[in-house]
Order: C-alpha cells, then structure tokens, then sequence
C-alpha cells in the first residue's frame, strides 16, 4: 500500500517495465496548479474580516495551501524535465509489464456510478448485488451464473448482518417490506 | 502504577459477554478480510469501520481493537505464505518467512508469527497503559503554540522521514490539506471551497477520504493492470513448533518488542525501521547464520515482534496527543471521530472509561487472536486463492456500503469515487497516500491551534513560539516549541547536512557520522538491499527512476 511494498516487489521479473512518455507527468504538474489555482480564487472571494478572537482570519492558511500547491506544482516540473519520474506503484496482482487497461477502469466506474445512481431507488440488496457482479465480470470472471449467485448471497447477507443485525444504516428501496 | 488500576476498570467495562462476543467478532471478520491478499491492516480496519457504526461508542471501539489485530495476523499470514506483504511493516517478515514456508516449514514459520504476535502485542499494550497516562499529562501541559509545534513535526515526519521522495510526499501532504479546507471555517463560520454544494459544509468525512484513496483507488489501480496468473499458495497444516523452535523464538520476540515499541511511539518512527533492525540483529546473534537467506525461524519470530510491540506504540501519541503516524492509526483516529469522539489530549481525560476499554480489549483481541488462528489457519490459507475478479469487486462492495452508510447519502458515494479516481492518480505518479490521509485529519486541527496561538498573542507571529506569562504578563518562549521546531528543521535540512557533514570530516568520522545517520539510510537499505537472495527481484521501476 506504499512505496516500501512496491520496492519489495519479489514477485516481479527483471524485465523493463513499459516505457513511459512524461506527458502524462507534465499533466499531473498542470492539474495540481490548477487546482492550486481554484484554491487561491476561493479564498480571495472569503471577506476576511479580522477580529480579536480571530486575528488571522479564515483567509490565509487557504491561500498559503493554494500557493504551495502551484509552487510544488513547478517543482515537479522541473524534477519530471530533468527525468525524475515517480515510481508506479506495484503489488503482487500487479502487472505494471502490460500497457495500463483503461477500459477496465472506465467500466468499473460506469458500474460504481449506476450504483450511486440506483442505491436510493432499487435499495442496497439490488442496486450492491449488481454492482459486485459488474465489477466481477469487468475484472475478467466468465462464471456469469456463479457470479450472480455470490452478489445475491453477498448483498443479502450484508443487508441482514449489518442492516438489521448490526444496525447500519442500507437501504432497503422496492424491496421494503419484503425483505 | 495509577495505569493497572484504570486498566482493571477497562477490563471490567470490556469483559462483558456482548463485548467479549464483538472482540471475537472482530478479530474473525479482522482476520479474514486482513488475510485477504493485497489488503492490510490499514485498509481492512477502512473497509470494516462501517460495520461498527451501529454500536454505541464503547462496544464499537471495542470490536475496532479486534479488527485491528485481525488485520495485522491476517497481513503477517499472508506475507509468509504468498510473498506479498500487505504493508511495508511486514516486509522483513516475508523475507525468512516465505522462505520458510518454501522449505516446508510453513507451520512453524506461521506459529512463531503467531505466539511473537501475541508476546508483544501483550508486551506492547502493558507499556502502553503505563505510558498513556504519563503522556497524557505531558500532552495537556501543552498550549496552542507546543500543540501547533508538535503537529507540524508529525506533518513533516510523515513527509521527509518515510518514503523515497520528498518532492512527492509534500505534493501528497498538500493535496491531503486541500481536502481538510473544504467545508466550513469553524472559526469564522465562513464556507470555503465548497462551490455552493450544501452537502460539503460540513467537509468530507475521514472515513470517506481514507476508503477512497485505500480500497477504491487501490481497488482501480489493479484493474488496470490486473495480473492473469494468480499468485502461488504454500499450502499448510496446523501451525505448530518443536522445542527447538521454542528455543530459538523466544529471545527474538522479546528484542523485536524491544525494537518495536519505542518506534512506533515517537512519530516517525513506523514499523519498516525496527522490523529490519530487528532482522539484522537476529542475523548476527543467531547460532545457525547458515539458514538465514533460507528461511531461519529468528527471522520470522524477531521482525514479526517488532511489527506487533510498534503498532502498539503507535497508540501512545495517537490516545495521548491525536497524532497518526502510520495509515492504521490515522484510519483509527478517523473512527473516532465518526464515533463522536474528539481525539487529543484531554481525550484520557473526558474519555477514560472508553480509553480504558479499549487498551483492555486490546489484551482481549490479541489473545482470541492465537486462540482462534492457530487452529483456523488452513482455513485462513485457502482465502488467499480467493479469484481475483470477486476480491477487488469485493473491495468496492464493501467499499460502497461503508461509505453509504457514513451519512446514509449517494452524496458521499460520489465523493467516493472521485477520491478513489484520485487514489488511482496518486498510484499512477508516485504519490504516497499516507501524507494526505494525516493531513486530511491533520490540517484542520493545525490550522485552528495555529490560529488559537495567534489569538493569545494577539495576533503578533511569535505567538507561534511561545506565549504572555499570565502572572507577570511577560513574553516567555517556548521551550517545548523551541525544540520541535529545530528538530523539523533538522529533519528538512538532513540530506544537505549529512553531505556538508561526510565533506569537511575525514573518511574515519564520517564513517561514524553515517552509522548514527543510520535511521533513514535504513528504509533506503530495506528496499534496495535486503532483497531475498534466490529471487532476482530488483523493482522494476528503480531503474527508471534512477536514470
């Protein structure tokens, strides 16, 4: 989960991972400036009214974090020119030799947004069940039955355990009063 | 001894059977996701949380603590018989022990994790109780200005100490203090970057922000480049060890709690450090060198104790001050506030019963835990075959449904997935996520102590160094924040002093400079160095980052 566990990486071959270009970095340097950016136009908008219980304001820490965001920005910048480019993360079901399959990531977030979309109409028990089961085909399982039958028993038994046994707040959509 | 006596009332407030019954169901439901491949500690207390959200505050901290040990047996198993250490702590475990387990030697490699585990998780949690108390006094000496010192210093540790760029840690910390902005300014009432969306008034939940960046960028970060070949299972019987094994265990479990526990107390000071000192002590103190590099059983059992006795530390500045300094005692500092507990130091104070509670169920958990695993780890073995496509979507389920059921709103599932997005992005770059966890925790806590010194001074800056003698009325420095602050200095400046330093010496001191520079050429040794020595592992990027 950090840098250490890549580096301990025993389970990766010697090989040369895939190259990569440093556009993408430049467009990690941009996006942090610009959100640097944003930072500093929303605190400029705040009425800093200075009082005695309150001296500094709410102003100045946003727009210290603002600028500090554009400043590490440039200095990433000039790390990645120089060919300082960071360390992808690795893991042992981490394949970091294959090109990085994007489809499986816009998918995965089509399925997870469905779910925000479905989980105060359908309920937890429909809306989490089809949610495992289109990430689990996205991720590559071709057990369409087997798959079902988990999400089913897995969104059914969180619903009972935590729901109702332990009291977390799911909730329960169409299927209230049946289940 | 004022904390054996608090710690018998924790006991009492733990040792009821509805909580016994949610330690056990802690440190089973801890276990089993904590075994889970490419899951640690951290992110298996992340992903559980919600389920304690039910519970009024004592049994859900309780059932917390069983989590959290779970988390850390399940991670040490997986480590052992896979190779693929869930954590950096528990990197120097897998060394010996999946060599070990290779050798057919997976049952004792797995007992001696076990019962080290459990010495100096006890170890570890009896000098807790003695400590917290003493630090508690310390901590409520503390006044803004010392308060504001002392949280920077954890900032700048997380930052500058752990991890291989500094460059890209700061970046993280940055981001992390940008989430901390949003909502409203408690101070002056005023919303900042809230663009208007009234669900953000109130800021972006902890809980959110850590399932985010762990399990769901984590969760997108493997499907892009999902491995078709899964990893292989040493399979293994009933952990057990011989009268040898006892021998040669038990002197390593008690210097690895040696190491372990005042490194996980000082912030900064994390697992990786004593867990490889522990290594490199054992390697020189052991009466068979020639297994070490083919599975020695000191290796195992002194690097396993380590990890233990400093997860124990860890809470010693995180009960005492409110400080995290690791991703589990963040994620745990994150519970508390979604329990409604206000962590830092008055919290022994107006909490005791509940602190007391918990150091008590931490003795609880930690003892089902070798109760219950050494019998159960077949079963716990055949987890880790678990098909991938049903782990990561798993993840993202559980994922979903803690963050759902943070503020019971589809709200904080878009927040979810854009931070997991972020997460990804993070995974991509090089960032560390552990700055930007504490300094979403963090920053809104420095920014009001900052300004809370600020308002005792008047608002004159060296009211960030001391503070007005309330009796003569006289300007007094700090003595406290004097300190903290040459340390962060010291700690930023390093890599330039340590240079300057090896120049104007001669070759003879320098080499004594660098031995007590030992600290953070360590973490750079335990990554680059320590690689297992039939395995042609070196990591596939440090070529290209060294270019």
């Amino acid at each position: 989960m950090s840098e250490s566990v890549a580096a301990a990486g025993a389970t990766a071959p010697a090989a040369e991972p895939q190259r990569r270009g440093r556009i993408p970095d430049f467009l990690l340097c941009a996006g942090l400036a610009l959100a640097g950016v944003v930072v500093l136009v929303d605190a400029l908008q705040l009425s800093n009214n200075r009082t005695g219980t309150d001296p500094l304001g709410p102003r100045p820490v946003p727009v210290l974090v603002g600028s500090l965001l554009i400043i590490l920005a440039a200095a990433l910048a000039v790390a990645v020119a120089r060919g300082n480019l960071g360390e992808q993360e690795a893991g042992e079901d981490i394949d970091l030799h294959v090109k990085s399959d994007l489809k499986a990531v816009l998918l995965l977030v089509g399925v997870f947004a469905a779910n925000i979309l479905l989980i105060d109409i359908l309920g937890w028990v429909i809306s989490g069940g089809l949610l495992f089961y289109g990430c689990a085909i996205v991720l590559g399982s071709r057990h369409f039955i087997r798959d079902l039958v988990i999400a089913a028993a897995l969104s059914l038994g969180t619903f009972y355990g935590f729901a109702i046994g332990l009291g977390v707040g799911l909730p329960a959509g169409i299927l209230q009063g049946i289940l | 001894m004022e904390g054996l006596q608090f710690l018998l009332e924790g006991f009492a407030t733990a040792a009821t059977p509805v909580n016994l019954l949610l330690a056990l169901l802690g440190v089973v439901i801890g276990t089993a996701v904590g075994v889970l491949p490419g899951i640690g500690p951290a992110m298996t207390v992340a992903l559980l949380l919600p389920v304690t959200y039910g519970l009024e505050p004592t049994g859900a901290l309780i059932m917390l603590a069983g989590i959290f040990y779970g988390g850390m047996y399940g991670g040490s198993t997986t480590s052992i018989l896979l190779n693929t250490p869930g954590e950096s702590a528990s990197v120097v475990t897998a060394l010996e022990g999946n060599l070990m387990a290779k050798s057919g030697r997976a049952a004792q490699a797995l007992a001696t994790a076990a019962v080290g585990s459990f010495v100096a998780g006890t170890i570890g949690t009896m000098l807790l109780a003695f400590a917290a108390p003493y630090v508690t006094r310390f901590a409520i000496s503390l006044g803004a200005p010392e308060y504001f010192a002392v949280m920077l210093l954890a900032f700048i540790a997380v930052t500058a100490v752990l991890g291989s760029s500094r460059l890209r840690g700061f970046i993280s910390l940055t981001i992390g203090l940008t989430i901390g902005l949003i909502g409203i300014d408690a101070v002056s009432g005023q919303a900042r970057l809230t663009f208007g969306i009234p669900q953000l008034a109130d800021g972006i939940d902890v809980v959110v922000v850590a399932v985010g960046i762990f399990a769901v960028g984590e969760a997108l970060w493997v499907a892009a480049h999902l491995r078709r070949k899964a990893a292989e299972v040493i399979r293994v019987g009933r952990p057990f060890m011989g009268k040898a094994d006892w021998k040669r265990s038990w002197k390593p479990w008690l210097r690895g709690t040696a190491y372990g526990f005042p490194f996980g107390a000082v912030p900064a000071g994390g697992a990786e450090i004593p867990t490889f000192l522990s290594y490199i002590t054992e390697k020189r103190l052991t009466k068979h060198p020639e297994e070490f590099g083919k599975g020695a059983i000191e290796g195992v059992a002194g690097p396993e104790a380590a990890n233990n006795a400093s997860a124990a530390g860890t809470m010693v500045p995180m009960l005492s001050l409110g400080l995290p300094t690791n991703a589990t005692a963040a994620v745990m500092l994150a519970a508390f506030t979604s329990y409604g507990i206000q962590p830092g130091p008055l919290l022994l104070q107006r909490e005791g019963d509940l602190v007391w509670g918990l150091i008590a169920s931490l003795f609880i958990g930690n003892t089902l835990l070798l109760l219950l695993n050494l019998p159960l780890a077949p079963l716990w073995a055949k987890l880790l075959r678990i098909p991938r496509p049903y782990l990561y979507a798993g993840i993202l389920f559980f994922a979903s449904m803690g963050a759902y059921a943070v503020n019971g709103s589809p709200f904080d599932l878009i927040l979810l997935l854009a931070l997991g997005l972020l997460g990804y992005v993070m995974r991509r770059f090089g960032l560390p996520v552990l700055p930007l966890i504490v300094a979403v925790i963090l920053g809104p806590r420095i920014e009001l102590q900052g300004r809370r010194a600020l308002q005792l001074s008047s608002g004159e800056w060296r009211g960030l160094f001391g503070s007005t003698n309330p009796a003569t009325g006289e300007f007094q420095l700090s003595p406290i924040a004097i300190t903290v602050y040459v340390i962060i200095v010291v700690i930023l400046i390093w890599p330039w002093l340590f240079k300057a330093i090896r120049r104007v010496l001669p070759a003879k001191a320098a080499a004594a400079v660098e031995a007590v520079s030992e600290e953070p050429a360590l973490l750079v040794a335990e990554h680059h160095y320590v690689d297992v020595p039939d395995e042609t592992a070196t990591h596939p990027d440090s070529k290209e980052v060294r270019e």
